[in-house]
């Protein structure tokens, strides 16, 4: 006979505004086999818990279900607090009754005898349940950072300089991400490349970094801990040991009038090429979808010109694999592609940019060497119209929320504009302005007040080319939408913040979960922002959601923290809800036909072949066996074989098939 | 008279549709309280003899859920999962058990309100087709029919 304990949880009013909680305890308490229950405002508190630990020691209590939120909130505390009054913490289960009943149904009997239902079903459940121990597993204690955008940068040092190895990898030839693309940054107008570059040098040169730049993820397997990542370095058609970074290729290279992607389009580089100066690191790729010899065979004249004969022409594609106990994620964003705005001429007029070609432009390092000039004529412009919004908070754009960036920066745009063309107007059309941060709404209100930019509340409709001018139809809505018509010489819109091309198949590589963006997903929007749902794996930086460099530095440091956090430990521990398979002795007469469907669909490799010998050493019967080390306890197996040999602790099919019993036979 | 109130179960895994459950919880959206869940670690471990115990008990409809195909936490649970479904579903319809009132849906865990719309969807459904007496005469028949009796 069982005794079990039953606590309903109120959860301040959460569950018992809508929820009978005095009546789920008392009902529930009736059922065969619950020694003990009792209902109580706040069971994850300290006293809720003690009141657990003491009915555990008092009632000799052998299986618990607490009736409060989702398990996968508090799961783990009352599992711990089971285990500290000396019960095993896999005779702990909750039953959800606030997302899944008190949150979603209105006040009435329905709801209550739903709650009751989901407790009366634990109950049976835990019944079943088996006193478990926990799988110790080692640590590998190397980081991987995908992306080496700010976010990846940070988050390396930070792990590195804690004493822990890191990888780093990169999809382009160089780190530094958009970062490295910006002129000054908000609020404090330092210079974006000079606080960047020292830590990208830091990064090249720091013994615990290894660098992969023109390098992808291709595949991750394993678990917290334990991954196995291969990475696919891309040829750059170059030995890399024999480069001293001359550049000497570069200037010879024939083929000239290739768009380059940094600058925007607003330049033009070669095909064997380094991203921008400052790159790291310092050597050239040949980027072999424009180069005149994978075109046309010949050509060649960067190997003839370069003095170490570094170019490497068959250079193929070299994957590699590495072990590493933890991934953080730091890919980045992305701008909202040009044809979203026809209606504002976007790559149809050359002097309708967005705002990441506008930091190219206003860059000391820049196409113009920092001087404002229309990408069409190189002319000054004398009136910039900046459109705020252009995407984001737009659900007929398909993207509702707010970029979070562009209100500092479209601001930022308007106080570099006016301090390089004195005698020229900045419009800025937006919505709001957002500027909550550290000294942000100061910042915005200089641009307006001290560098009399015209900023104007309402969306534009339109924008067209009239006489060499741009004309920008729009509304005041402050004035009574009154139209407004501005001759501009240049628009730059604040193009709406999305998540980086790729992004989805990435996170379905690494098996983390996305957002309808295609935002990488937090476990918890409050109290897990940089985990993600699957252990070992964390976030830094816009790969989550649009962020400002404080913002993603702050991250980066979280996410590496908690990387360092579980380096700190030599093994782990884990939930030992894994599949093992039932043997009977002799293990001969075992169910396990030795079919090894199972082993077919695991998808990680944790099935093994135990073979089973009569005392003259002769193999008389093939069984499977679970590595507990490798199964992450999917289950998939357990569907799948044929004479029910296999079964997984905590989803048994005893378990289940009680649970829809107790769910369905009130 | 009073309305039929139908039972209806919810398998899902736990890493997406439960979560997707949660945040439902979350953003408060109201939905029916016929359906009740119990959770699984994926898809995959959802085998049809679970689907058929919950008919056998008296559910009048069920739902399976989980990650959207390429989303699965162990990475190929749900492919298993749907594989089963395009396959089982010919065995039931040719058993004679009603495919109508099983439905299968992927919701993420950021989908809150699709989970919504599978339960009221799923309720009104059932609550139109009515209670399901059939299955435990069709599983007595088919276990002892005569010999060359046709499945009707």
């Amino acid at each position: 006979m069982s005794r079990i304990g039953v606590f309903v949880c109120h959860c301040g009013e959460n569950i018992s505004a809508t929820v009978n909680c005095e009546k789920v305890a008392k009902v529930t308490g009736e059922l065969k086999g619950v020694e003990f229950s009792t209902d109580y405002k706040y069971m994850c508190s300290d006293p809720g818990q003690t009141l657990l630990k003491e009915a555990i020691k008092e009632h000799k209590l052998d299986g618990v279900v607490v009736a409060a939120c989702s398990p996968r909130m508090h799961e783990p505390t009352f599992r711990k607090a089971c285990a500290e009054a000396g019960l095993n913490p896999f005779l702990c289960e909750m039953s959800n009754i606030r997302e899944h009943c008190s949150w979603v149904h209105p006040k009435d009997d329905l709801t209550t005898e739903k709650a009751q239902d989901l407790v009366r079903v634990m109950v049976e459940k835990v019944k079943k349940n088996k006193a478990l121990n926990s799988i110790k597993v080692p640590v590998t204690k190397t980081a991987l950072v995908i992306g080496g955008g700010i976010a990846g940068i940070q988050a390396a040092l930070d792990i590195a300089n804690c004493g822990h190895k890191v990888i780093m990898v990169e999809r382009l030839p160089s780190i530094g991400g958009h970062m490295s693309q910006l002129s000054e940054t908000f609020p404090t107008l330092d210079c974006s490349q000079c606080i960047l570059t020292p830590r990208m040098v830091e990064v090249a040169q720091h013994p615990n970094i290894t660098l992969h730049t023109y390098s992808e993820v291709e595949s991750v397997d394993g678990f917290i801990g334990n991954f196995t990542v291969k990475i696919r370095k891309k040829s750059k058609s170059l030995d890399e040991h024999l480069c001293t970074g001359c550049g000497l290729c570069t200037t010879k290279c024939p083929q000239k009038k290739i768009p380059n992607e940094f600058e925007r389009g607003l330049g033009m580089r070669p095909a064997i090429y380094v991203p921008f100066p400052q790159a790291v690191p310092n050597k050239p790729v040949i980027d072999r979808e424009h180069c005149t010899y994978y075109i046309k065979g010949k050509c060649k004249v960067c190997e003839i010109v370069c003095p170490t004969k570094a170019i490497r022409f068959d250079q193929e594609d070299e994957v590699i694999d590495v072990a590493v106990g933890a991934i953080v994620m730091a890919t980045g964003f992305d701008v909202l592609k040009t044809d979203y705005f026809p209606e504002y001429g976007y790559g149809k007029y050359a002097d309708v940019i967005d705002g990441l070609a506008f930091e190219r432009l206003a860059s000391a390092s820049g196409p113009t060497q920092g001087e404002i000039r229309r990408p069409s004529d190189g002319q000054i412009p004398k009136k910039i119209v900046f459109v705020a919004c252009a995407g984001s908070r737009d659900p007929a754009k398909g993207i509702e929320y707010c970029s979070k960036i562009c209100c500092m920066y479209t601001a930022k745009h308007a106080m570099l504009y006016k301090h390089k063309v004195h005698d020229g107007i900045p419009y800025v059309f937006y919505m709001d302005i957002r500027a909550g941060g550290k000294n942000y709404e100061e910042f915005v209100r200089r641009t307006i007040v001290d560098d009399e930019t015209q900023y104007i509340r309402g969306r534009v409709s339109t924008i067209y080319e009239k006489n060499g001018k741009l004309i920008v139809k729009g509304a005041d809505t402050l004035m009574g939408a009154q139209p407004v018509e501005i001759e501009a010489d240049m628009v730059v819109l604040a193009t709406a913040g999305v998540a980086n091309h790729g992004a989805e198949e990435l996170a379905q590589t690494v098996h983390i979960s996305y957002d309808p963006y295609k935002f990488f997903a937090e476990a918890h929007p409050k109290l897990k922002p940089v985990e993600t749902n699957t252990a070992g794996i964390f976030l830094a930086g816009a790969c989550q959601a649009p962020k400002d460099i404080p913002e993603s530095v702050a991250a980066a440091s979280g996410a590496a923290v908690k990387v360092a956090a579980l380096f700190s430990n030599d093994e782990l521990t884990r939930d030992p809800l894994v599949a093992v398979v039932n043997r009977s002795a002799p293990p001969v007469y075992s169910q396990c036909v030795g079919c090894f469907l199972c082993q077919s669909v695991c998808p990680y490799q944790a099935i093994e072949r135990e073979e089973i010998k009569n005392r003259n050493g002769e193999v008389i019967k093939t069984l499977a066996r679970v590595n507990e080390g490798l199964c992450q306890g999917c289950g998939t197996c357990v569907a799948l074989c044929r004479t029910k040999a296999i079964d997984i602790h905590g989803y048994s099919n005893q378990q289940v098939y009680t649970e829809i019993m107790a769910l369905l036979n009130d | 008279m009073q309305e039929f109130e139908p039972k209806i179960v919810a398998f899902v895994c736990n890493w997406c549709t439960y979560a997707g459950a949660d945040l439902t919880g979350t953003s408060r959206i109201k939905y029916s309280a016929n359906v009740k869940i119990i959770r699984f670690p994926c898809t995959g471990r959802i085998d049809f003899m679970i689907l058929m115990k919950a008919f056998e008990n008296g559910a009048d409809g069920i739902i399976v859920s989980g990650c959207h195909p390429n989303d699965c936490h162990y990475s190929t649970g749900n492919f298993h999962a749907r594989r089963r479904w395009i396959v089982f579903r010919n065995l039931l319809n040719f058993t004679g058990i009603d495919t109508e009132r099983i439905q299968f849906s992927w919701v993420s865990a950021a989908e809150g309100f699709k989970w919504a719309d599978v339960v009221n969807n799923t309720t009104k459904k059932i609550r139109e087709i009515g209670p399901y007496e059939n299955y435990n005469k069709i599983a007595v028949s088919t276990l002892f029919k005569e010999e060359g009796a046709t499945n009707e």
